[in-house]
């Protein structure tokens, strides 16, 4: 068990020197991408290859996921295909089929060398002491079935009481997930290889990762936020999401619930902004399966950052534009002096708005104020 | 297992005392505390929060019904089914199939279905119990010194991933989703069902049941409390939609699924 990204990361690294691993193969985990295991284990000299397709072809364009569901929902097949002759030397070609089969051919030699395959687990179930995996690709399969080792790592929050509760759980994920009745392949684990069974890792290690999850349970308001399955429903009705994309979060898990948690996963202080690009919509409450009141939760933490103390500059700004704002004729000559240093400022790029600048646009300059054009247009009518 | 690290048992007594402090404060479900609002007469369901969505498919209430539930699923999921009468029919498809296919070599596991599929297959067959002989023919441990030594186990992984198609028993069939439950125990360990291009199942038709409470519960039972390794349900060949959500079969496990079902396994 591991209490920080930090720890979970040397636990794995010390797993792979005891293992003596040479080649390590990993299916998809969210987990992994949040305690940053892959550049770890790079650093540390072990290579490592994302076997789902999607990750594996994040992997290639060194990107992380851009949803947690559909990892490259973003790339189109024309770019796929250049990204496979650059790196795999395989002929161009812009059927979606042929991709696939280019990647399945390079990632079989792979799992019968691997000697680690590190997972993750959707469900851990308390009562009969089993992982749960769930995928379509039969990529998590070969990883937990051929190498001597199997690594699987999670965060606590997915621990289910009953076996039984899969017999619901299991195709709730995937009808909100992806649309399907029950994903392709739903396994569940409890070991290494048994007396009697013909193959199966020697070792088998389960990694579970806090990373301030307690903090979400101990807060009474939003404990239901731990209830997320990663189904990426919500993610799929956002309109946020839809018109910002994943990679603009800047987190792990993108969309209406990455904003719920990651401000608890990482500190409300920096990460309060993802609760104001909503528009409480609530679709995503609605599509949610497992009924995480998720635009409340975004609410809450807008709140909940209102209550922190304000930063020094922010108090001095919010000072300053009320005293602007409380006179007109102050606030009609600041609207005139930054319609006019607007394209100079874009031009000159200052140090402070450069920085802002690199990752925005800013509209042109409107040539008269809103309150000019308003008087304007009743004069008019 | 190895023992855990000391640092990783301060970190377990940390974080269980952390959920137990948190669990002190009690907290009501959201949604549980108001009542649904219900749809008018006729009108359309309401799917916002509180209203209960049927998210479980129908299993059928009678054998015949469950059957044809199964078999209508395994259509739509894109797999083959076969319904034959008895063992020899079943062997006679497995060989046409060898022979249309072009099969060279065909991967199995001890199994008493399985046996008499293979009697007289026009290919060679490779059996992933034979490393180590550690089962008889009803999937029973007898003998095992430890599992394969690792030169063992690499031959065999290269074996399987030389086989044009593997053929396994199955723990069940369920009809609520159209899938297959196996069993590194009963179906020949973990890569028989996943390694090879084409992967063949032989059932009887007593396995199908309901729902996949009904397959996990029937699982329970005949491994009396020490459930397999691995548990996994099939449902349809391998797939990804990775690549512009475009429907591809065959992503790393099996590109076909083909499912016979004997009435009678009496020879
Ligand atoms: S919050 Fe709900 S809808 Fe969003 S990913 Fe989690 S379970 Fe799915």
């Amino acid at each position: 068990m591991a209490s920080s990204t930090g720890e979970a990361r040397r636990i794995i690294l010390d797993l792979l020197r005891a293992a003596g691993a040479r080649a390590v193969i990993k299916s998809k985990c969210m987990t992994s991408e949040e305690i940053h295991l892959n550049a770890a284990m790079e650093a540390d000299g072990y290579g490592v290859v994302e076997s789902d397709l999607g990750e594996f072809i994040q992997q290639l364009r060194g990107e992380p996921p851009y949803h947690f569901v559909f990892p490259c929902m973003h790339v189109r097949r024309g770019e796929i295909s250049d990204l496979f002759t650059r790196h795999l030397g395989s002929p161009p070609t812009d059927d979606p089929e042929e991709l696939t089969m280019i990647a399945r051919r390079h990632m079989r030699r792979l799992y019968v060398e691997a000697d680690v395959g590190i997972t993750g687990a959707n469900f851990l179930v308390a009562e009969t002491g089993q992982i749960s995996i769930t995928e379509n690709e039969g990529n998590a399969r070969l990883t937990a079935g051929l190498p001597r080792v199997h690594i699987a790592l999670a965060g606590i929050e997915k621990v289910v009481e009953r076996l039984d509760d899969l017999a619901v759980l299991l195709p709730m994920l995937a009808t909100a997930g992806t649309g399907q009745p029950l994903t392709c392949y739903n396994t569940l684990y409890s070991g290494p290889r048994r007396p009697g069974e013909c193959d199966g890792p020697e070792e088998m290690h389960v990694v579970l990762l806090d990373n301030r999850r307690t903090a979400i349970l101990a807060d009474p308001e939003q404990r239901d936020s731990l209830h997320c399955i990663r189904c990426g429903a919500c993610l799929n009705v956002c309109p946020i999401f839809k018109n910002v994309g994943g990679f603009t979060y800047g987190t792990t898990y993108q969309g209406p619930i990455g904003s719920v948690i990651t401000p608890h996963l990482r500190g409300l202080a920096d990460w309060n902004h993802l609760s104001g690009a909503s528009s409480l919509c609530g679709a995503c409450t609605d599509a949610c399966p497992v009924r995480i009141d998720i635009h409340h939760h975004l609410l809450h933490n807008r709140r909940n950052a209102a209550r922190c103390a304000p930063h020094r500059w922010e108090r001095l700004g919010h000072r300053l534009f009320a005293f602007v704002a409380a006179r007109p004729w102050l606030f009609a000559l600041a609207g005139r002096v930054g319609r006019l240093t607007l394209p100079v400022a874009k031009w000159l790029r200052p140090p402070l708005l450069a920085q802002w600048l690199d990752s925005r646009d800013l509209p042109p300059a409107p040539r008269h104020s809103f309150r000019s054009q308003w008087s304007f247009r009743g004069r008019r009518s | 297992m190895s023992a855990p690290a000391p640092a990783g048992r301060s970190a377990r007594d940390t974080i269980l005392a952390r959920v137990r402090e948190a669990l002190a404060a009690p907290a009501p479900l959201p949604h549980l505390a108001h009542h649904a609002p219900q749809p008018a007469a006729g009108g359309l369901p309401i799917l916002s929060t509180g209203a209960s969505r049927p998210w479980l498919p129908d299993g059928g209430d009678t054998p015949a019904e469950t059957m044809n539930i199964f078999v209508e699923n395994l259509g739509k999921l894109r797999a083959v089914v076969h319904r034959l009468p008895d063992m020899s029919a079943a062997a006679d498809l497995v060989f046409t199939l060898t022979r249309e296919r072009d099969w060279r070599r065909i991967a199995h596991h001890r199994h008493p279905l399985v046996a008499p599929l293979l009697a007289g297959v026009p290919c060679a067959t490779y059996c992933v119990d034979d490393h180590g002989h550690c089962v008889d023919d009803h999937g029973h441990c007898v003998d095992d010194h430890g599992g394969p030594s690792g030169a063992e186990s690499a031959a065999a992984k290269d074996a399987l991933e030389g086989c044009d198609a593997g053929i396994t028993g199955c723990e069940a069939l369920v009809a609520q989703t159209g899938s297959i439950l196996v069993s590194s125990a009963t179906c020949g360990g973990r890569g028989l069902s996943v390694l090879p291009p084409v992967h063949l199942v032989i059932a009887t038709a007593d396995q199908v049941v309901a729902t996949l409470g009904d397959a996990l519960e029937e699982a329970r039972q005949r491994h009396a409390g020490r459930l397999p390794s691995m548990l996994s349900f099939i449902t349809g060949p391998s797939r990804t939609g990775d690549i512009e959500r475009i429907l591809v079969l065959g992503a790393h496990g099996p590109r076909e699924l083909i499912v016979i079902i004997v009435d009678d396994a009496r020879a």
